[in-house]
């Protein structure tokens, strides 16, 4: 078995345009959700996300590359350069052919399913341009990062709702960890905000008109976002052997499935993964300092949620930290993993605990250490990332300081 | 513009080249244009004159609407034109 670790970290999400923005805006607190700015607005009732703004695909892309990329690939690849540009690696020979990438996304390219449903239904036009299938394919991401980046090895897309980029980070690491690959670009992203996309989630009944307050007693519901996360993860030895900048080390994960119920969620199957995860990683459930939490702000994601760690982690639930940066970027869906991710590595290497904002008054069915309000500084040495998603589908990752 | 400076144009922006730079006699394939970019172009041409051209990538040289040169093209659409107004 080898060891694997973080060489290269991007994002694009409503906190900002790069990793160093996003965490700047976490230790401030910032809050990225905001009125949505989309065609047909008025016929919502959902009218705030948290959207990424003053990203112009025009300029950034050229019209051949904008007629095949969909939102959600563009933040990807947006993602993938600042990643892999600063784990440095060079992708020829040997390492070309056998790394490759792994990503998650829940819905693909929903912004063209709508925009084309329209042409045809609403507009009444008999055809859609050439490119519509290539362009809004769940695996459209994964492949141009491929592309661009000459990655030749396993590749391909991992959808599970709420938990696809978690699910996408544990495969990456397993193929690194196993031998499989020397290194592997994963994470995920999505863009769902669109007319469609948020008239699909309306109906559901699940989402706030107003905040996203995760494990605040007068939470009402989730809010989405938008963006990626994209990283590289890479076996140790080879990053060392070059003199990559280390961020932190991936320990183990978990994935379970609760088969009960297509959406409420389950104690016993988030307990089973956070618990796999340490068993994976080989950690004391006394080691870990923080996790990042599904922390969705609806009423049964976060009281089940604070039931599963309270269940695993016995006495030592009320001394760590746990706290939901959904707040603040909104709920990515498919890519909300890989987002979230930065958070534990924020954690990890600079000592600042990403806070959870908008938190109002203690539910004593949350009453953890939720970090509220503002960041905190902490010396932490393992951290975990939760995500529990719609089906029962679950994944848990462990980090380390390295 | 004619039948002739539309299509040219249309083609001219696929091959990423000045409409001057396209002739009737050009081909698609001398100008660069690959498989994706003759898709494109054919949508763009369905567009612009709202035709239905009968086209399978499958097999292009099977397929009534003869796609070897630009003239050839002007005169696919021509047809088309006059065919899909009578009808």
């Amino acid at each position: 078995m080898k060891r694997v670790v973080i060489t290269g970290a991007g994002t694009i999400n409503a906190l900002g345009h790069s990793v160093s923005e996003t965490f700047a805006a976490m230790r401030e607190g910032v809050c990225g959700i905001g009125p949505l700015d989309v065609r047909d607005v008025d016929r919502l009732q959902i009218k705030i996300g948290g959207q990424v703004k003053g990203f112009e695909a025009e300029g950034r892309y050229n019209r051949q590359q904008m007629s095949l990329y969909d939102r959600f690939t563009q933040f990807t690849l947006a993602a993938a350069r600042e990643a892999i540009e600063q784990s440095g690696l060079v992708f020829n020979g040997e390492l070309a052919v056998r790394s490759g990438v792994v990503l998650g996304t829940a819905g693909g390219g929903v912004s063209t399913w709508d925009d084309n449903y329209r042409a045809v239904y609403e507009e009444g036009k008999n055809r859609v341009h050439p490119f519509v299938v290539p362009k809004l394919m769940n695996n459209a991401a994964a492949s141009h990062v491929s592309m661009e980046w000459n990655l030749k090895g396993p590749s391909y897309t991992v959808s599970t709702a709420c938990a696809s980029s978690n699910h996408a980070m544990a495969q990456a690491f397993a193929m690194v960890r196993s031998g499989m690959a020397p290194a592997m670009i994963t994470g995920g992203s999505e863009s769902m905000l669109c007319f469609g996309g948020v008239k699909a989630w309306e109906g559901l009944r699940v989402m706030s008109r107003d905040a996203c307050r995760p494990f605040s007693a007068n939470r009402n519901g989730m809010v989405q976002g938008e963006g990626a996360g994209i990283f590289v993860f890479e076996e140790y030895e080879h990053a060392r052997a070059r003199g990559a900048e280390i961020l932190c080390e991936v320990a183990g994960f978990s994935m379970t499935s609760d088969a009960s119920d297509i959406v409420m969620p389950s104690k016993n199957g988030a307990a089973r993964a956070i618990s796999g995860a340490l068993a994976d990683a080989r950690i004391a459930g006394s080691d870990v300092g923080y996790i990042n939490a599904h922390g969705t702000g609806t009423a049964a994601n976060d009281k089940t949620e604070c039931a599963a760690v309270a269940d695993v982690f016995g006495a030592h639930a009320d001394r760590l930290m746990i706290s939901s940066t959904k707040s603040m970027h909104g709920h990515l869906i498919g890519g909300t993993g890989a987002v979230e991710l930065l958070a534990c590595i924020m954690a990890l290497r600079d000592g600042v605990i990403a806070p959870t904002i908008g938190y109002q008054e203690p539910d004593p069915e949350c009453a953890l250490d939720v970090v509220p309000n503002e960041a905190r500084d902490a010396k932490v040495d393992v951290v975990l990332s939760n995500a529990f998603a719609f089906g029962g589908m679950n994944a848990v990752i462990a980090l380390r300081n390295i | 513009m004619n039948v002739k400076e539309q299509v040219i144009a249309i083609i001219a922006e696929q091959a990423v080249l000045d409409p001057e730079d396209v002739s009737v006699d050009s081909t698609l394939e001398s100008l660069g244009i690959d498989s994706l970019g003759l898709v494109e172009s054919i949508f763009a041409i369905e567009e612009a004159f709202d035709i239905t051209v009968p086209f399978n990538a499958n097999n292009p040289s099977e397929t009534d609407f003869d796609i070897s040169s630009v003239a050839s093209i002007i005169a696919g659409i021509e047809r088309l034109r006059a065919e899909q107004t009578a009808a």
